[in-house]
């Protein structure tokens, strides 16, 4: 007898509201990107079909370039030094000590807080007459500073509020991984008489890498992302100093309604996300290989 | 004796580590209630003394503060309402379809920068001649709300056990019926803090509402962004405004900070 084709689930349409919904402002706006950027297009005027030469021109607009290079320094170091921070973290909130529930509470805060209310606070205390920051350096014995006004610190300074707001998120996810982990190996390496360093060099870190790169994905596409905090702080400058690709396509679609040039910064953009999140869990896939 | 001096390190780290986040919020909350003379004095005043509402008091005098707050309570729950009626029985069909490539596109969707979903909603919004109202706002939140919540509650439902809807399947429950009376009731804490994460992350979005929103329908965040900008506004009503904005969220926080912190945990998940 041959075998009919498998009745079709009935749970399948518990996720067609879903799959339309997604369909309809996820999956579309996808297509039409992909599409605008092949045509010449300013809101207002006609659009024309323009094949590839959106993206050729992107190759030699030396100001996206530089929003690509701003974008890739800000996202190495909004990457690493809060997964070097929040692995620390999650080490300390493993501990059993008083008020941990709130402590870690507060802790997150920083990552729940609305990003353009705490933006607000950071550009008054960034002020370089007023600011506290300045005041706090000079309890130190350091000069005030330009902070977010110096063209040489604006990215720097962004990458510290992204650094504060952010790390909570990578202890979060190391600190679940923590909780995972079996006890066995630590057992034994108590017995060996291992020191703390060692515990934490060759049983602790190794098991928690993989945790800590999901963590390094995850921060990397958000810092990638990043806008809220870059907009309203320093708009991309002084002049393009801290312009990443986020606001430099922010302003060629919102400012100047290239909605064609601005599809295809998206692509490249999408592109360079994707490419750098397969790197990620490439090395992912590595280190399990290792374990 | 090692162990004292244990505690007392473990205790520095702590201190260390929370420190940052909690001086951050003292002095956000030293600036909305000093006046403006104190929020200028170099070396900085830290304690107002005395605490003043005028700040407050400016906010609400300045501009519709109560318009754009009741705009971001509609914008916002209106997003998270419309995403768990999909975003459940979603959630549901793909934990027992096992329908793994969903999440996949949940996931790239994760990874996609706001503004590309803007430019093509957008350019829709203004064809169809929608913009000035509050549905484009509410319909593009849908991108932040509808994958949280997929991704949170199709998780919770794979950790619920199967026995009780087997036995159910026996007495000739249909599938809406095992969904509605056995599955839904017991899904309830993981529905709650995808809930609850839904709408915080569309409380605290700024680019949609940025680029859709007019003078009429902006959202809390839009409003106070655009105050910086517009009408150089002082800074103690200006940080008085943005502890307004955020202080639901901070308190929420703090309250159910477990829940919170296991629904972030189970995704890594963040909204725009």
């Amino acid at each position: 007898m041959r075998k009919l084709s498998r009745p079709i689930s009935p749970f399948i349409w518990f996720i067609v509201p879903a799959v339309i919904v997604i369909i309809a402002v996820i999956v579309f706006p996808w297509m039409f990107t992909l599409w605008m950027s092949l045509f010449d297009w300013k809101i207002g005027s006609v659009a024309r079909f323009a094949g590839l030469s959106n993206f050729t021109e992107l190759a030699t607009n030396t100001r996206f370039l530089e929003s690509i290079a701003h974008t890739l320094i800000f996202t190495a170091m909004a990457v690493a030094a809060p997964l070097v921070l929040g692995t620390a973290a999650a080490l300390v909130f493993h501990q059993e000590f008083p008020m941990r529930g709130f402590l870690r509470g507060a802790f997150v805060l920083p990552m729940m807080a609305t990003p353009v209310a705490i933006a607000l606070v950071w550009v008054m205390m960034f002020h370089p007459q007023q600011g506290v920051l300045n005041y706090l350096l000079s309890l130190v014995g350091i000069g005030p500073s330009e902070w977010v006004y110096s063209p040489r610190l604006s990215i720097a300074c962004l990458v510290l509020v992204d650094i504060w707001q952010w790390t909570p998120l990578v202890m979060l996810i190391v600190l679940g991984g923590m909780a995972s982990l079996p006890a066995d190996p630590f057992e034994a390496a108590l017995m060996e008489g291992a020191t703390r360093w060692q515990t934490f060099r060759y049983v602790t870190l190794p098991m928690l890498l993989p945790f800590i790169l999901v963590a390094g994905v995850v921060r990397m596409i958000d810092a990638l992302k990043t806008f809220d905090t870059i907009y309203v702080i320093t708009q991309g400058g002084p002049g393009t100093a801290s312009e990443t690709i986020n606001i430099y396509l922010y302003l060629q679609a919102f400012s100047f309604y290239q909605i064609g040039k601005s599809s295809a910064v998206v692509v490249v953009f999408f592109v360079l996300v994707v490419a750098l999140s397969m790197l990620l869990f490439w090395l992912r896939e590595r280190s399990k290989y290792y374990e | 004796m090692k162990k004292t001096l244990d505690k007392l390190l473990l205790g520095v780290c702590v201190i260390l580590l929370v420190s940052p986040a909690i001086s951050f919020f003292l002095w956000m909350l030293s600036l909305a209630f000093k006046n403006e003379v104190d929020n200028l004095a170099f070396p900085p005043v830290f304690i107002p003394s005395p605490p003043t509402f005028a700040n407050f008091i400016k906010v609400f005098d300045s501009g519709p503060f109560f318009k754009y707050l009741l705009n971001s309570i509609v914008v916002s729950g209106l997003a998270t309402g419309i995403a768990l009626l999909i975003g459940v029985p979603a959630g549901y069909g793909i934990a027992r379809l096992k329908a793994k490539k969903l999440l996949m596109v949940i996931m790239i969707a994760r990874m996609t920068p706001a503004i590309s979903f803007l430019i093509p909603l957008f350019t829709l919004f203004q064809a169809l001649g929608l913009t000035g109202t509050l549905a484009p706002v509410i319909i593009t939140h849908l991108v932040i709300t509808v994958p949280i919540t997929v991704y949170i509650v199709s998780g919770y439902f794979e950790t619920l056990p199967n026995e009780l809807e087997e036995a159910a399947v026996v007495d000739g429950c249909s599938p809406w019926q095992r969904f509605r009376h056995i599955a839904l009731p017991l899904a309830r804490p993981g529905i709650t803090v995808a809930a609850i994460l839904a709408f915080i992350f569309s409380w605290n979005n700024f680019i949609f509402g940025a680029v859709l929103a007019g003078r009429e329908t902006r959202t809390l965040p839009v409003a106070i962004y655009n105050v910086l900008t517009f009408e150089q506004i002082a800074w103690g009503p200006l940080a008085a405004a943005a502890l307004l904005v955020t202080l639901p969220v901070l308190l929420l926080t703090l309250v159910i900070q477990k829940e919170i912190v296991g629904g972030l945990t189970a995704g890594g998940v963040k909204g725009g």
